[in-house]
C-alpha cells in the first residue's frame, strides 16, 4: 500500500514558495500523440497498418517494415516490470524536487518493451496495468501502475504529481447559482477537497441551492459574479493564492437558434457568462494559480471548464449557445498555452443536454447533474485534460472525429 | 437683483440647499428580477479601458454598460405598452421644461415599516391634502417609505411568490393622473409599481396610467426624508437617448432652509 499522504498543515510564511517547474517538453510531433492519448485516459500506441506492429517510442515510420501508414490505436494495456531502479540524483529543475524516482522497464503485451515511471506499489517482476499520464508539462508519460487498485494508491508521490485529485486541496467553484452546483460541492467533498469555496452572484436575490450546498462540509459562500470584472478581481485578490482547483461552472444558456430572437439580448447574456466570464476569470485568478503549481501537498494544479458539447459543432436549437461555447472552448486552448509553463492543467468537460430548467423541451438522453459532477472529479483524479460526458458528448466527439463536416451537415439537416 | 442671482445668492448662501436624490450606480446595486424566459435588467457594469498605463499612460477611463432602467432611473411614457403612441414620449424627446418642476412629498414611511406591502391609496392622499392643501398640477408626487434604508435582499425582498415592496394602488394612481394632473410620480423602491403589483388590475398600474396618460417616473430614490412635504423642487433631466424608454440620472431637489 502506499503511505497517505498527510494534510498539508499550514505553510511557513518565512518559506520562499518554490518556483514552478516542468519536466522537459520537447518531443518530436509524432511522440505528441502519447499526450493527446492520456488528455483522455486512453492507452493507445501506433499501429502499422500494414504488417500490425506496434511501435514503441512514436516514430514515423514503421520499425519492422518501415511503412508510414502508423494509426494510433486502443491497445491492451497490459505488461510486466521487467527491471527497475531509482533515480537518486538528475541536473532537471523540475526531477531535482522529485527525488528519489522510481523508472523501470516493462515488457509490453502487445509488444514493446517502454522505460517508464513505477507506482510504490508494483512488486519486482509483477504484472502491470500501464497508464499514459499527462505529466505537469502537458506531455503523455507511461506509469506502471498495479493491477488491482491498492489502499492510498492515488497517494503515491509519482501518481500524484501526474494527478490533479482534489485529495487535501482547495477548490473554487465559481457558481452557486447553477443547478449542478449542489452536486459538484458534493463529489469535491467526497474526493476528499479540504476546502470548497463557491461563488454567489447578487446576495440580493434569494438562491435555491444555497441550503443544499451549505450542507455539505467544508463549504464557505463568497460574492462572486463572473459578469462583474470587479468582482472576479476582488475574489481573485482575496482568495488566488489559495485556490488548488478552480472549477468554473458559470453558465448563461437560453434555448433558439440564431433565428429565434430579432436581438442580441440572450446571446450577449450568454457570451458575457461564458466566454468573457471565463476570461475575466482566467485573467485574474491564472497569475496566482500558475505562480503555485510547486507549493507543496496543496500546490495548485487544475483548472476546470464545463463545456457544452455543441462546443464542438452548432447545435441549432441552442444556436447561439453554442457559439458562445465554441468561444469557450477556443479560449481554454489559449489558456492551455498560457498556462504550460507553470504546468497548471485545464481540464474540459463536456457535456452534452444537461437535466435542468432550460433543457425541458429536450427528449432524453440528459445528463443529471451527479453523472456531471462524477466524471469532472474522475477527470481531475485521473488528471485529464478532455472528458465526454454522456452519450451525447460521446457521440459528438466520435462524429466530430470521424468527419467534421459530415457532422455539421447533419447537426445543421432537417429539423422537424 | 434678478431671480436667478437670488437663486444663486441662496444657494451660495445655504437657505436654498440641494440634495441629491440618487443612489450609487454600483454593480451591486438590485435591479429588477422578471420571470427568466424574459429578458432581464442588465446590470451596471463598469470594464477598465486603461489606467494611466501601457494601456493609456496619461489616462484612466472605464466603459460602463447598463440598462435605461438600472439603478435611479427616470421612466419615460414609450416604457409602457400604454404609453407606446403618446406624443414626446421617449426620453429624448421631453421638453426640457419639464425637467425642473416642484414636488410633494407623501410621508408613508411608518405603514412600509409595518408592512412590506403597504399601499399607498386613495385615502392615504385624502389624508394628506387634509393636511397639507390639494395636491398641485404638474408636480412630481414622491411617495417616501424609506425603503432606500434598506439595502440587499432587503430590498428587492423578493420570496418565492415574487418581491414585496409598498406601491400605489391603481385607485390612487388614477386620481392623482386624472384629477391632479401631476408631472410624474416616484418612489424609492425598485420600481413605481408595489413589488406585488403585477396582482391588480391592470398589472402594474402605476406604470400602466402613468405612462398612458403622458406621465413620468422615478424610481430607486433616496433622501425623501430629508424633503418637506411641500416645497422642494427637483431636477431631473434623463440622458438623451433617441428613442430611450428611460434612463438613469442624477436626481436633485431643492429646498428652502
Amino acid at each position: 500500500m502506499s503511505e497517505p499522504i498527510a494534510p498539508p498543515g499550514k505553510k511557513n510564511p518565512q518559506r520562499r514558495t518554490d518556483v514552478p517547474q516542468t519536466p522537459p517538453q520537447q518531443r518530436s510531433r509524432a511522440a505528441l500523440g502519447l499526450a493527446a492519448a492520456a488528455a483522455e485516459g486512453r492507452f493507445m500506441l501506433q499501429v502499422c497498418g500494414d504488417c500490425g506492429a506496434v511501435q514503441y517510442p512514436p516514430r514515423d515510420a514503421c520499425s519492422r517494415c518501415l511503412s508510414i501508414n502508423l494509426q494510433w490505436q486502443d491497445v491492451s494495456p497490459g505488461g510486466r516490470l521487467v527491471a527497475e531502479t531509482r533515480v537518486r540524483a538528475t541536473t532537471d529543475l523540475y526531477f531535482r524536487k522529485q527525488m528519489p524516482v522510481r523508472v523501470g522497464t516493462v515488457k509490453l503485451d502487445v509488444g514493446p518493451s517502454v522505460i517508464c515511471h513505477v507506482h510504490g506499489d508494483v512488486g519486482d517482476g509483477a504484472d502491470v496495468r500501464m497508464a499514459i499520464k499527462l505529466d505537469r508539462a502537458g506531455q503523455g508519460v507511461m506509469m506502471a501502475l498495479p493491477v488491482k487498485e491498492t489502499p492510498f494508491m492515488e497517494d503515491d508521490p509519482r501518481l500524484r504529481e501526474m494527478s490533479c485529485t482534489p485529495r487535501h486541496r482547495r477548490v473554487l467553484v465559481t457558481d452557486a447559482r447553477n443547478p449542478n452546483a449542489p452536486a459538484i460541492v458534493s463529489a469535491l467533498a467526497a474526493a476528499g477537497a479540504e476546502k470548497i469555496f463557491v461563488g454567489l452572484s447578487e446576495d440580493w436575490r434569494p438562491n435555491r441551492h444555497n441550503d443544499d450546498i451549505m450542507a455539505v462540509p467544508g463549504v464557505e459562500m463568497l460574492p462572486l459574479d463572473v459578469t462583474d470584472s470587479k468582482s472576479v478581481e476582488e475574489l481573485a485578490a482575496e482568495l488566488g493564492g489559495k485556490t488548488d482547483i478552480l472549477v468554473n461552472n458559470a453558465r448563461y444558456v437560453r434555448p433558439g437558434g440564431l433565428m429565434a430572437r430579432n436581438d442580441t439580448v440572450f446571446a450577449q447574456n450568454e457570451m458575457d457568462v461564458n466566454y468573457l466570464g471565463l476570461m475575466r476569470l482566467a485573467q485574474a485568478f491564472g497569475p496566482a494559480m500558475c505562480a503555485r503549481t510547486a507549493d507543496g501537498t496543496n500546490a495548485a494544479v487544475a483548472w476546470v471548464n464545463i463545456l457544452s458539447a455543441y462546443a464542438i459543432s452548432n447545435s441549432p436549437d441552442y444556436g447561439c449557445f453554442s457559439a458562445s461555447n465554441a468561444a469557450a472552448l477556443s479560449l481554454s486552448q489559449n489558456m492551455r498555452a498560457d498556462f504550460r509553463t507553470s504546468g497548471l492543467r485545464v481540464l474540459n468537460v463536456f457535456v452534452g443536454p444537461t437535466d435542468d430548467d432550460w433543457h425541458q423541451e429536450l427528449p432524453p438522453p440528459k445528463v443529471p447533474a451527479n453523472t456531471l459532477a462524477r466524471s469532472l472529479v474522475q477527470g481531475l483524479v485521473d488528471g485529464l485534460e478532455d472528458v465526454y460526458c454522456g452519450d451525447v458528448a460521446k457521440d459528438m466527439i466520435e462524429r466530430f472525429r470521424a468527419s467534421p463536416k459530415i457532422q455539421e451537415r447533419e447537426m445543421t439537416g432537417f429539423r422537424s | 437683483m434678478t431671480l436667478l442671482e437670488n437663486l444663486a445668492k441662496a444657494l451660495a448662501g445655504g437657505s436654498i440647499e440641494i440634495v441629491d436624490l440618487t443612489h450609487t450606480l454600483d454593480p451591486d446595486f438590485p435591479v429588477i428580477v422578471l420571470p427568466p424566459e424574459f429578458g432581464q435588467c442588465a446590470r451596471f457594469r463598469m470594464e477598465e479601458v486603461s489606467h494611466y498605463d501601457h494601456r493609456g499612460p496619461a489616462w484612466k477611463w472605464h466603459n460602463i454598460s447598463m440598462s435605461e432602467h438600472t439603478g435611479t432611473h427616470f421612466d419615460a411614457p414609450s416604457h409602457w405598452v400604454s404609453g407606446r403612441d403618446v406624443a414626446n414620449g421617449s426620453v429624448d424627446e421631453i421638453p426640457a421644461g419639464n425637467l425642473m418642476a416642484p414636488a410633494v412629498v407623501i410621508d408613508c414611511s411608518a405603514g412600509a415599516a409595518a408592512n412590506d406591502d403597504f399601499e399607498l391609496t386613495r385615502d392615504v392622499l385624502a389624508e394628506w391634502e387634509d393636511v397639507h392643501g390639494r395636491i398641485p398640477e404638474g408636480c412630481w408626487v414622491l411617495m417616501r417609505t424609506d425603503w432606500s434604508h434598506r439595502s440587499g435582499a432587503a430590498y428587492l425582498n423578493m420570496r418565492d411568490d415574487g418581491p414585496h415592496s409598498p406601491g400605489p394602488t391603481p385607485d390612487a394612481i388614477r386620481f392623482l393622473v386624472d384629477e391632479r394632473n401631476i408631472l410624474g410620480f416616484g418612489t424609492e423602491t425598485i420600481g413605481t409599481d408595489a413589488g406585488q403589483g403585477s396582482h391588480y388590475t391592470p398589472p402594474y398600474p402605476a406604470h400602466y396610467y402613468l405612462h398612458g396618460a403622458g406621465k413620468y417616473g422615478l424610481q430607486c430614490l433616496c433622501n425623501l426624508d430629508r424633503l418637506p412635504a411641500t416645497g422642494a423642487m427637483l431636477v431631473t433631466p434623463p440622458l438623451k437617448i433617441r428613442n430611450g424608454t428611460g434612463s438613469p440620472l442624477r436626481v436633485l431637489a431643492l429646498k428652502e432652509t
